[in-house]
């Protein structure tokens, strides 16, 4: 089974906890490996200097290229992200595609007050979220299930690190090619 | 996904901006398709239908202003959504003046977004069931503009669509404000005459001599005054139908005279000797006992036969409580469209109230009433204090006179024959006695069976 590859790609040193968390949680949701990827390689070139932030959708093509080439690739990063029409985005993941990148910029919100690990749920939260998308899912209407729609980092909070049971099926048929 | 998909059309010129707009709503679960620019955007508007559109507003060739345009023009209930990179009031006004749902100034925050969508579908939502349940409504329970679920009144409308078919005279009875007027419209409508004129007269609002002048019209010169010759109703409802309200309040020459004409379908204007030929349909409506009036002398026994071809009798509100709530809903949608109000409904309370009151006045009343409501009340829902409901009339003796064991149990026994309508076996049941009790105490006290001072009759007598 095509392993999932988690990828820091901050320009922090990376967060061991944090990662393995999140591995924890994928590996959890979605039945398979998760290894760890890693190279001195940074998407430098997705930074807009007007917006100061970085476009995701550049990221997610240069993970295509750079990254190990199969399974899903995650990449983790602490700059912010954005898609042109939005302000920022937590995330952004491939619909049915290999890639998916998660930024902890937004998610940091609180952190300092509440303590770490409340930035390590909500990054393996969001994390689910961004590769359920790689793996086909949509937004999910069940407010606790991790595939619900996060416009803000309180809806983060109202979630579980888990997909609810109609995503898990909805999961099960994407993988063995059932009903649409 | 079970239900149908929500179509969004985004437009614009970046690809950039398409393919991220389609992203985030695709992973939403709607169903979204692209097009480059104003003129690929109408062709899919002319090829399908859409529920949103979002449109950037600066682009070559047709801006967004146009594309909303010509996009209302096609399909009139799309929602449109304008982006712009800079919002300025005066595009912004302008956006909404052609009719935009909103817009949204580039980049947007997530949750703006999303919330908009949301609000979009559910209100697209709501419309439709709003619009589904309004059908279902009319087929089920109108009768034109009466409304009403209970068994008497489709009773009454079955009656009336078989009679409006008929060229025969109608006799409408009910008492006032129970819609018999809005009753013989429905019927004129529903007939073979709905093309031709639907003429109503009241007879109790003139006096015998003017109203005689208004039905048959009157020569130059017939009386003083008579400075033009004038034509009357039943001239003016030739073709169509004529509505004679409270025709028991008649005198005794106009009876006549109204009984010659239902006879020979013709007669003289006043102060003239050319006869006038009329086709004119005649429904008339009284509030009266007129078989009782008949019985007294009151009103002419061939008029009555003439005029009771068809009786149809509307049950006065109290009868049907059950058609309340659809009233009410019914006329405060009305009313808010009428005084552009957001109305939303009353409260329960209010409701309440409006289900327990005896609406001697009918729908009418509730009519009335609920336009009073309308008015005063300051949010979308009427309140019942809003609603200035009269007290219950003095059923109980005002505190601080005292009054004896007799006048009390009179009061009593004629507020529960006004509850039961006069029905005797019923009203007997509440009170405990049996029905030769209750006649003797109607009958000392002079008490009618609808519980007003008056001798009663005969128990069991036909209305
Ligand atoms: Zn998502
Ligand atoms: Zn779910």
């Amino acid at each position: 089974m095509d392993p999932i590859f988690i990828w820091w790609i901050g320009e922090a040193a990376p967060d061991r906890a944090l990662l393995d968390h999140a591995a924890l949680h994928l590996g959890r949701a979605f039945g398979r490996p998760v290894r760890e990827w890693s190279s001195p390689e940074r998407p430098r070139h997705a930074y807009d200097p007007k917006r100061k932030q970085h476009l995701s959708g550049a990221i997610l093509k240069w993970l295509l290229e750079a990254g190990p080439g199969a399974g899903k690739v995650l990449g983790v990063t602490d700059r912010d992200l954005f898609i042109p029409i939005l302000t920022y985005v937590f995330g952004e993941g491939q619909l049915g595609g290999g890639a998916a990148v998660v930024s902890i910029a937004r998610l940091l919100e609180d952190v300092e007050l509440i303590g770490p690990q409340l930035l390590l749920e909500r990054l393996a939260k969001e994390a689910v979220h961004e590769v359920g998308h790689a793996f086909g899912l949509l937004h999910c209407a069940t407010p606790v299930c991790v595939m619900a729609r996060s416009s803000g980092v309180r809806n983060v909070d109202e979630k579980k690190p888990e997909l609810c049971s109609e995503c898990r099926r909805r999961l099960e048929e994407l993988q063995t090619g059932g009903p649409r | 996904m079970s239900n149908e998909r929500t179509r969004i059309l985004v437009v614009d010129d970046e690809e950039i901006v398409r393919e991220s707009l389609g992203g985030w709503l695709e992973k939403d679960g709607y169903s979204v398709h692209v097009a480059v620019d104003g003129f690929a955007a109408l062709e899919k508007l002319k090829a399908e239908r859409w529920s949103i559109l979002i449109v950037d507003l600066k682009m070559p060739g047709m801006d967004g202003l146009q594309v909303l345009e010509e996009a209302k023009k096609l399909q009139p209930e799309l929602a449109v959504v304008i982006m712009t990179a800079y919002a300025t009031v005066d595009t912004a006004v302008a956006a909404m003046k052609l009719g935009a749902y909103d817009y949204l100034v580039k980049p947007f925050d997530p949750e703006e977004l999303s919330l908009m969508m949301q609000k979009i579908v559910s209100q697209q939502t709501l419309v439709r069931e709003n619009a589904v349940l309004r059908q279902a409504l009319k087929r089920e329970y109108r009768f034109r503009d009466l409304l009403s679920k209970s068994p008497a009144m489709q009773a009454v409308f079955e009656l009336a669509r078989t009679a409006a078919r008929s060229n025969s005279t109608i006799l409408v009875l009910g008492e006032s404000g129970s819609g018999k007027e809005v009753l013989a419209r429905a019927i004129h409508q529903e007939s073979p005459r709905a093309e031709g004129p639907f003429v109503a007269v009241s007879c109790a609002a003139l006096t015998e001599s003017l109203l005689e002048s208004e039905l048959f019209g009157h020569e130059k010169g017939a009386f003083t005054g008579a400075i033009a010759r004038r034509k009357g109703k039943f001239e003016a409802a030739h073709g169509g139908t004529l509505f004679l309200d409270e025709v028991g309040d008649i005198g005794s020459k106009l009876q006549l005279d109204l009984l010659r004409v239902l006879e020979e379908r013709r007669f003289h204007r006043i102060g003239g000797n050319e006869s006038v030929d009329v086709d004119v349909r005649i429904i008339a409506a009284t509030n009266r006992d007129l078989k009782r009036a008949v019985g007294e002398g009151k009103f002419r026994e061939d008029l009555f036969y003439r005029l009771n071809v068809i009786p149809i009798l509307i049950p006065p509100l109290r009868d049907r409580r059950e058609d309340i709530p659809l009233l009410v809903e019914s006329f405060v949608e009305r009313l808010s469209v009428e005084m552009k109000k957001r109305l939303d409904g009353v409260s329960s309370e209010a409701m309440s109230a409006l289900m327990a009151h005896d609406w001697p006045g009918n729908v009418r009343e509730l009519r009335n009433i609920l336009e009073r409501g309308a008015v005063v009340c300051t949010g979308p829902v009427i309140q019942l204090p809003d609603l200035g409901l009269p007290g219950k009339p003095d059923a109980a003796p005002r505190p601080g006179t005292l009054a004896s064991l007799e006048e009390v149990e009179r009061r009593h026994v004629s507020a529960v024959l006004a509850h039961t309508g006069g029905n005797v076996s019923q009203s007997a049941r509440i009170l405990g006695i049996d029905r030769v009790t209750l006649y003797n105490k109607m009958r000392k006290w002079g008490l009618r069976r609808d519980g007003e001072d008056e001798p009663p009759r005969d128990d069991n007598g036909a209305r």
